[in-house]
Formats: C-alpha cells, sequence, structure tokens
C-alpha cells in the first residue's frame, strides 16, 4: 500500500498564492506580494522534490483519490491524482523552471504598476499546469488544459492598454479553441465507446485492441482529434499562428507559458495517451508529418526575424515540431527527453532576452543591438550556454536529446530524418545569427538616452536608466542555475552509442513500454527486432552507425555556426544583398509565408463579413429588431383607432351596446336556425 | 283572438322606436322618454306571452318592471332637475365632465 502523499497540496500551494495575490495583493507592499508568491512556488517546488525523493518506494502507477465529481448511470469521473515517471518529470520541470522564472520576475516586474496582478496570474497558471500533469482522468487534464488557457490569455494580455497585447491574447484563446474543439470531441468519443475518462481503465480497455493497420478506426480518429487539441496548445501547424504573437506578453511569461511549460502541454498529452497512438498508426504517422513540417517551416521563419522574442517564439514552434516528431515515430520518451532539456535551455534563452531587452531599456530589435557582450556579461556568458545548448553542440543538453529524437526519426524514415537535419542546421544558423547580432559588432542602437520612449508599456520603460547595465541579481541567479541546468541537463539520457546508458529513457520505460509490442511495432514502421527495447541501448550493430548520424549533425550545427559567423560577424553587409537577390523567397519569409494574412482572408474575414451582413444587418435588424419595432408600432397604430370608441359621448356608447347586442342576437339566432 | 304575432311586432317596434329616440336625440327629457318606451315594449310582449302560455310569471315580471321603471322615473327625473339647475341646459352632449 502506498503511503499518502497528498499530491493534491502541489496544485493548490500555487492556487493559494494566486488567490491572497489577487484578493489582498493590490493593497499591499510589493515586498509581501513577492514573498506570497514566492513562498508558495517555492513550496511546490519543495514538495515535487519531496515526493521525488520518496518516489522509489512506491507502487507505480501512484493513484491518489479526492472526491466524486460526476457520476450519472455507469459513467463516472473523480477529481483524483495520478502519478508515475512521466508526471513525475513534468512536475519537476514545471515547479523547479516555474519557480525559477518566479524569481526572475522579481527583478523584471518590479517597477511594474500591476505587480500583483502579473504573480497573481502566474501562480494561477501554476495551479492550472500542475492540475493538467497530476490529473488522473482526461476531463480533470481538461481543465488544466483550458486553466492554462485562460492563464496564458490573461498574461499575454498582461500590459491589456496596448492594442497589439489585448489582440494577441484573444488571437491565442481563440486559436486554442479551435484545438480543444477536437480535444473535446475526442474526449466524447473514449466516453461513447470506452465509457472512461479515466486513464487505467481507458488504456486498460485499449491494450488488447490490435492496431488499425488497414485503414482507419475508432482510435485513428480519437488519436487525430487529440492531436488536433495538441496541435492548439502546442502551436503546431496549422495552429501554430498564435504562438509568435503571444511574444506580446512580458518576457517571463513567454519563458514559462509559452516556452517551457504550457506549450509542451500538448507533446505530454499526445505521450500520456501513447497506448492508444501505438494502436492507430494513421495517426501517429499524422502526428509525425505535422511535426517534422512545423519543425521545418518554422525554423525558416525564424531566420529572418529581426525580434529578438520572435526569433526564439519560432525556434520554440520549431522545437515542439521536433518533439511531436519523437511522439510521431514512437519515440516517446525521447520526445519527453527534448521537452525537458527544452525546457532548460528555451527558459533560458528567454529569460537572457528579457535580461538584454532589460538591458538596453526596452528595445527587442536586433538591429538595434550588438556589442552588448562587454556590457552585460552575465547574460552573454548564459545565453551562450543556452544557444550552443539549442544549436546541438556536443555535450551539451540540446544535443543528446535533439541526436536522439534524429537518430529514432532515421529508424522510422529517413524523409523525417533528413528534415530534421536541415532544421538542426537552420536552427544553429539562427540562433547563432541572434548571438552574433546582438553581442557582437558594434552598438547599433540609439544614444543612451533615447530609450524608455517609445517602450513606456514594458516593465522597465518607466524607470531612468543609466546606460546599457547588468540586471540586478535576482535575474541573473536563475540565468546561471539554467545554463548550468542547459550544460547538464543532458547526462541523464547519454545514449548507449555514446557510452552512456541513457538513464531517462530507461527511467520512462515503465511508461511507455507496458503496451503489447504488436502495436509499437507497427507504428515503427520497419524497425522490427527487439521490440521490447525499442528505445533503450541500441543494438550493438546499430551503435556505429548512430554515431555517424551523431556525428552529421554535429556537422550541421557547426555549419549552421559558420554561415551565422561569416554572415552576421565577418560581413554584415551580406545578409542584405542576400535578401535582396533573392526577394521572392525573403518575402515571403519575412511575411511567415503570408499564413496570417491567408487566414484572415479564408477565416477572420468571411467570418467578420457573414456576421455583419448576415447576422448583424440581415437577422439582428431585419427580423429580430424590425418584428419587435413593428409588433410596438402595429399595437400602436390599433389603439389609435380604438381609442375612438373612448368618445365620452353617452349616446355613442348606447349605440355600441345595441350593436353589440345585435350582433349576439343575431348570433344566437343563427345558432337556433342552423341546429 | 289576436295572433302572438302582432303583439311581438308592436313589442319590437315600440322597443326599435326607443333605441332610435335614445341613439338620436340630445334633450335628455325625450332620452328618458325613449326608455320608457323600451321599458314598455318589453312589457309588452311579457304579458303577450303570459296570455300566450298561460304562465302567470309573465304578468309578476310586468308589475316588477313598473315599479322599477317608477322608482327610475323619480330618480331619474331628480337627475334631469340638478342638471339643469347646475349647468342650465338638457342638451346630453353637454353633459361630458367625465370625457377626458
Amino acid at each position: 500500500m502506498n503511503p499518502m502523499l497528498n499530491l493534491w497540496l502541489i496544485p493548490v500551494l500555487p492556487l493559494a498564492g494566486a488567490a491572497i495575490n489577487g484578493f489582498l495583493g493590490k493593497k499591499s507592499s510589493r515586498q509581501a506580494v513577492t514573498t506570497i508568491a514566492l513562498f508558495f512556488s517555492a513550496a511546490a517546488f519543495a514538495m515535487a522534490l519531496w515526493v521525488a525523493m520518496r518516489f522509489s518506494s512506491l507502487a507505480l502507477p501512484y493513484h491518489e483519490y479526492l472526491a466524486h465529481w460526476i457520476r450519472s448511470g455507469t459513467f463516472s469521473v473523480d477529481f483524483e491524482f495520478y502519478l508515475d515517471q512521466l508526471s513525475l518529470v513534468m512536475l519537476l520541470v514545471v515547479t523547479g523552471v516555474g519557480f525559477l522564472i518566479h524569481i526572475y520576475s522579481v527583478g523584471y516586474m518590479w517597477d511594474d504598476p500591476s505587480y500583483y496582478r502579473f504573480f497573481c496570474y502566474l501562480n494561477l497558471f501554476m495551479f492550472f499546469m500542475l492540475t493538467l500533469i497530476l490529473a488522473g482522468n482526461y476531463l480533470q487534464m481538461f481543465i488544466g488544459w483550458e486553466g492554462v488557457g485562460l492563464a496564458s490569455y490573461l498574461l499575454i494580455g498582461f500590459w491589456f492598454t496596448k492594442d497589439s497585447a489585448a489582440s494577441a491574447g484573444k488571437k491565442a484563446f481563440i486559436v486554442n479553441r479551435i484545438g480543444d474543439f477536437g480535444f473535446l470531441i475526442a474526449l466524447f468519443l473514449i466516453i461513447k465507446h470506452l465509457g472512461s475518462l479515466n486513464f487505467d481503465r481507458v488504456f486498460q480497455s485499449v491494450l488488447p485492441l490490435s492496431a488499425e493497420t488497414a485503414g482507419a478506426g475508432l482510435l485513428t480518429a480519437i488519436g487525430i482529434l487529440l492531436m488536433v487539441g495538441a496541435a492548439g496548445k502546442s502551436a503546431q501547424i496549422p495552429l501554430y499562428v498564435w504562438l509568435p504573437d503571444a511574444m506580446e506578453g512580458p518576457t517571463p511569461v513567454s519563458a514559462l507559458i509559452h516556452a517551457a511549460t504550457m506549450v509542451t502541454a500538448g507533446v505530454y498529452m499526445v505521450s500520456r495517451s501513447h497506448i492508444i497512438f501505438e494502436r492507430a498508426p494513421m495517426a501517429l504517422t499524422v502526428v509525425a508529418i505535422v511535426g517534422t513540417l512545423t519543425a521545418f517551416f518554422a525554423a525558416t521563419i525564424g531566420i529572418v526575424q529581426t525580434d529578438i522574442k520572435k526569433v526564439l517564439a519560432y525556434s520554440t514552434v520549431s522545437q515542439l515540431g521536433y518533439m511531436f516528431m519523437a511522439c510521431g515515430v514512437g519515440a516517446f520518451s525521447a520526445g519527453i527527453f527534448h521537452l525537458m532539456t527544452h525546457a532548460f535551455f528555451k527558459g533560458l534563452l528567454f529569460l537572457a532576452a528579457g535580461s538584454v531587452i532589460h538591458a538596453v531599456g526596452g528595445e527587442q530589435d536586433m538591429r538595434k543591438m550588438g556589442g552588448l557582450r562587454t556590457k552585460i556579461p552575465w547574460t552573454f556568458w548564459t545565453m551562450t550556454a543556452g544557444t550552443l545548448a539549442i544549436a546541438g553542440i556536443p555535450g551539451l543538453a540540446g544535443f543528446f536529446s535533439k541526436d536522439e529524437i534524429l537518430w529514432r526519426a532515421y529508424q522510422a524514415s529517413w524523409v523525417y530524418w533528413l528534415v530534421g537535419l536541415v532544421t538542426a542546421f537552420i536552427t544553429s544558423f539562427y540562433m547563432f545569427r541572434l548571438w552574433f547580432m546582438t553581442f557582437f559588432g558594434e552598438y547599433r542602437g540609439e544614444a543612451e538616452s533615447g530609450h524608455g520612449s517609445d517602450s513606456a508599456q514594458d516593465a522597465h520603460g518607466s524607470h531612468g536608466h543609466g546606460g546599457i547595465h547588468e540586471s540586478p541579481m535576482v535575474m541573473v541567479i536563475p540565468l546561471v542555475i539554467l545554463a548550468i541546468l542547459s550544460v547538464v541537463g543532458g547526462y541523464v539520457g547519454v545514449p548507449g552509442s555514446l557510452g552512456g546508458s541513457n538513464h531517462f529513457d530507461k527511467f520512462l520505460g515503465p511508461v511507455f513500454h507496458v503496451s503489447a509490442p504488436a502495436g509499437a511495432q507497427n507504428a515503427l514502421g520497419e524497425k522490427g527486432a527487439p521490440e521490447q527495447e525499442t528505445e533503450g541501448p541500441e543494438p550493438k550493430t546499430g551503435a556505429s552507425t548512430e554515431l555517424m548520424f551523431t556525428g552529421i549533425s554535429v556537422l550541421a550545427a557547426l555549419l549552421g555556426f559558420t554561415l551565422a559567423w561569416q554572415l552576421y560577424y565577418r560581413n554584415p553587409q551580406l545578409p542584405a544583398k542576400i535578401a535582396i537577390s533573392m526577394q521572392g523567397a525573403y518575402q515571403a519569409l519575412v511575411h511567415k509565408y503570408y499564413v496570417d494574412e491567408l487566414y484572415g482572408a479564408l477565416f477572420v474575414k468571411p467570418l467578420i463579413d457573414g456576421s455583419t451582413r448576415i447576422l448583424w444587418q440581415g437577422v439582428d435588424r431585419k427580423i429580430i429588431d424590425a418584428a419587435v419595432n413593428d409588433a410596438g408600432d402595429g399595437a400602436r397604430h390599433l389603439s389609435d383607432e380604438a381609442r375612438h370608441m373612448q368618445s365620452g359621448n353617452i349616446r355613442s356608447y348606447a349605440g355600441w351596446i345595441a350593436a353589440g347586442s345585435a350582433v349576439v342576437i343575431a348570433f344566437m339566432v343563427w345558432m337556433a336556425v342552423s341546429r | 283572438m289576436v295572433p302572438l304575432s302582432y303583439y311581438l311586432l308592436l313589442s319590437g317596434f315600440l322597443f326599435a322606436c326607443g333605441v332610435l329616440g335614445f341613439l338620436i336625440k340630445r334633450n335628455i327629457i325625450t332620452i328618458f322618454m325613449s326608455i320608457e318606451l323600451m321599458l314598455n315594449g318589453v312589457n309588452l310582449s311579457f304579458v303577450a306571452f303570459a296570455a300566450h302560455w298561460h304562465v302567470l310569471a309573465g304578468q309578476i315580471f310586468v308589475f316588477f318592471v313598473m315599479v322599477v321603471a317608477a322608482a327610475e322615473a323619480t330618480v331619474g327625473l331628480a337627475i334631469i332637475i340638478a342638471v339643469y339647475r347646475t349647468r342650465e341646459t338638457l342638451n346630453v352632449d353637454q353633459v361630458n365632465l367625465l370625457k377626458l
């Protein structure tokens, strides 16, 4: 019997923080708000660590039943918590990275007038994210899923007086709704055909089913619909458009929600449902293709972005694509591994970018930066660590996880691998482009006095800046911790070919290998023989091949670095010339392949026009309003006529009486005659 | 013996005359007389039926009507005198205080 862990406390702690700050924060001092917010997020992290320490003594998966929720016939949903290796990894990442970003935010948001509101939302986000992760059934997961969407909306639109921020928040919310629609239908299908939403019961009833190799069936439908939900939340094609706009939010929010945690919820959900996906090869193929395409296209858009946060946003979309690619080829633990390392290095990159923005007084355009290397050394070195990690330089976190994904993708199909490799090259290129543009060369910004005017809505635009300066310690320390994690974070999953034993994969093994081999086999395509250890150490024959592939991807990363070095350090004029010589391609990239315009023309404009012309001017004004107005007018006209009966003249009343009685008598006579 | 229909026709004729007079005339006294005419038209049909069916109820009804008409005549005439004293006219169209 498992000891009582009181898992429910983990999400409820940040909720308490959110409630206290939300209700009392307006009147309390910044110090009090800080204390509350940090205490409750730290408490959640501490509790997660405590759970992790007791983890080895638990019988997994650990269940915690809290209360009945819905009872309807044989169908029931409870409030319950569920802990296994997968949720533990997510739990530690979310609470750990979340806590660090809370600390960072203290420095970043200190001068914002709505300081307490920010931390209230941030804690609220933690609550919903932890609910999502620890949920024991799909419905509870869905609460968290919707809740993080809400928190994301609130935080993107945090500076809601700015028009672009308010509409970016709405865009994120509406696009997410489209994905949630798919998720909900998947849940309805599960309820209808499997009779439960509880993870254990759903997976138990799916487990004996054979894979739907020939054609599509129920599981394929569920899988694809779940993927629609995941594509919305995790910004995959075709629903990725909200994430780059979400950069309107404060930078810590971009780091926490739109890089490290919330956007990975889709990957988590797909991995959690891997038993369904493994029995639906077609759905898995969809996942893989969507992931691969997203990784590639988002990376290409990232090349030409000049806003430092936009580059990172497209990079996030692209890296999420990698994770889905991994899930799509059945390498769920590789996807989760990349999720974790990505949380470290992308969280770091965003926070460092925030530190850069802070240093130059709210400027986000990289063309106005440059030469910041010596002025903000801490930010520079931590950002270097993050850049090296994401580019896949050997020895850092991103190298191991990305390499694992590429290798596993190759085993499924060389196409995935090739696209992934090209994407890795592009990733390396745009990241080093960012690095060179920001930290090397000459400072291209305006004179020191100029800043703060057009960026007053940003947290620090308002206070008097004394030139470019390093961020306060409260912001630097989280950067350093994340930088260390970005460097060493990959060593938990060193693959066999590099002399490691892939602890991470083994740790997650019990989650992902419960399935019968038949399903996995089909999902993996040609990969046949050693099914029980699909993600364990590769057989000896594969090791040298894998090593070769590792070499190729390192080469791609170095190539990206060299190219960026040539273009943005040696010959800074060259990129402009290339842009002119390849005008068509360049314009397409700058306009993000015109996807926003396309969606605008296909969905937004018809919707607005239809609503205006048909619903508003047609239905509302011509039918509903007209009916009400005509009824009123008619009644008035009728009474206007009938008013003349009330003349006040006795003889006319008598006349009416006489006429009335005549009618009655005539009627009675007629009745008598016709009988 | 005079057939019933003759009485009824006369009764209807008297009643119609009363109604017509009530609607057309403006003088209160004339209107008052028209009411009496209508009552007597009805009375005539009552007694005609009573005689025809050999039932006394009709005749008793007529007495009641006559008593009520007498009472009504006293009250009505009193009102007419009061109206004439205050308004110096017997034209009903000018007795219209209740009209808006």
